[in-house]
């Protein structure tokens, strides 16, 4: 047990990016108002950033800038933090595209419930 | 007693003594056009429920089966943290030895985005260009896509936004305000120095433009942000991105000198066109945050 217990704790980060994932998925499938979905959406997003920044970390190291010696054995790894910049750009536009979308939803079908949505789109194409 | 200059701000203090004339002259109730029957459309067919329940299951089935599918991958991942990682290899190691007399950049990070990974950092500034140029499409408002009661709805919010003046708010918005602009300006030029660089900078002032469009409204705003300085901005320094890089990576992929001086890492003119790119991403940054805000709040930039 106590092993286990061990390896949760030396797991953390991924372990909490793991649940968050989950906490985004299911959210995205259930909830039906299309603002919550992309909150939901942006959850996941948040989750693979960690996922990716704790890949980069290794223990006992700076962070990579470079004042003293120019030795690789001192920094933690400088490719993930750069990755995870990427990721943030593409969300946040990604995020502002969604939006853009749903207040457009919302000027014609004066919803933004998903069900409704659809169910005036098919009323509106008979 | 009370010179003119303050009589608002007394105004303002006694409050319930001094006249309101506009209190309910632009209080408007929205009601959204087919919401509740729709709602109730919706769920009324039997077939349509067991449909919903059916999804809701599989729907929480999947999760879960997914989310422990990750758990258990997560338990045979190299440990947190070690030095072995797969992740760190030769890769990291060189961007880390041969970065600081390579690109010039004290910040590694920044020395991988902006030197080596440059073109990766294009297509990021490309991406946030193209998603404001896409929020444009969608949500501004020209003469085919407004309607008279948005009209009148708009009209209705800018006679708000010249009644309310208020004067605490102003204040500490002009207060604050160059304090913003001054720190978003420190970190992108420190951008290959210290942690930061043009995209946190660039979110940084673009929090400053919005704060100071939300507290002066949008005719202060205008007249030293308009659509046309939002456009110029924009494409000039995605083109200034290009055209340096294209030529950095045209010299470099030929083995010829670029020319471009590296300065003594450390310095803040220092590691050749890092600095420039940094303030071209910033510049395109700060202004696309601001034209999210504007395009979301009001159709326009």
């Amino acid at each position: 047990m106590s092993d286990f217990l061990q390896s949760v704790i030396a797991y953390r980060f991924e372990i909490g990016a793991v649940i968050l994932f989950g906490i985004g998925f299911i959210n995205l499938l259930l909830q039906k108002n299309l603002i919550k979905k992309i909150i939901s959406f942006n959850v996941m997003d948040s989750s693979i950033f960690l996922f990716l920044a704790s890949q980069g970390f290794i223990e006992g190291r700076i962070a990579p800038i470079i004042t003293g010696a120019n030795d690789a054995s001192l920094y933690i790894n400088p490719i993930p933090t750069g990755l995870v910049l990427t990721g943030i750009v593409v969300s946040v536009s990604v995020s502002a595209f969604f939006l853009a979308l749903v207040q457009r939803l919302y000027k014609k079908y004066g919803t933004v419930n998903f069900d409704e949505i659809i169910m005036l789109a098919k009323k509106e194409a008979e | 007693m009370a010179s003119k200059k303050h009589s608002r701000f007394i105004d303002w203090v006694n409050g319930d003594t001094a006249e309101k004339v506009h209190e309910y002259k632009f209080i408007q109730k929205t009601v959204p056009p087919h919401s509740e029957q729709a709602h109730d459309e919706v769920i009324s067919t039997r077939k349509a429920r067991l449909f919903n329940i059916s999804y809701e299951i599989s729907a929480v089935l999947v999760c879960v089966i997914l989310v422990a599918v990750l758990l258990f991958t997560v338990f045979n991942l190299p440990l947190f943290g070690s030095a072995g990682n797969p992740a760190s290899n030769e890769v990291a190691e060189r961007y880390l030895e041969k970065g600081l007399e390579e690109t010039g950049a004290v910040n590694a990070v920044a020395g991988m985005i902006l030197d080596y990974r440059a073109f990766d950092t294009f297509g990021e500034s490309s991406v946030l260009f193209i998603a404001v140029g896409c929020v444009m499409i969608l949500l501004m408002r020209d003469k085919n896509n407004i309607s008279a009661t948005e009209d009148s709805l708009e009209e209705n919010e800018r006679l708000i936004e010249i009644e309310t003046n208020d004067p605490i708010l102003q204040k500490i918005v002009l207060l604050i305000v160059p304090c913003i602009f001054l720190f978003g300006i420190y970190v992108i030029l420190n951008g290959h120095l210290s942690p930061g660089g043009g995209f946190s900078g660039g979110a940084i002032m673009g929090a400053g433009l919005i704060l100071f469009a939300v507290s002066f409204g949008i005719d202060a705003m205008q007249s030293f942000f308009s659509i046309k300085t939002f456009k110029a901005i924009t494409t000039t320094a995605l083109m200034c991105y290009a055209t340096l890089k294209a030529y950095s990576f045209f010299m470099g992929a030929n083995g010829l000198e670029t020319g471009i001086p590296l300065g003594t890492p450390g310095a803040i003119l220092s590691s050749g066109l890092i600095l420039v790119l940094d303030i071209c991403v910033g510049l395109i940054v700060a202004c696309t945050m601001y034209g999210f805000y504007s395009l979301f709040a009001r159709g326009d930039i």
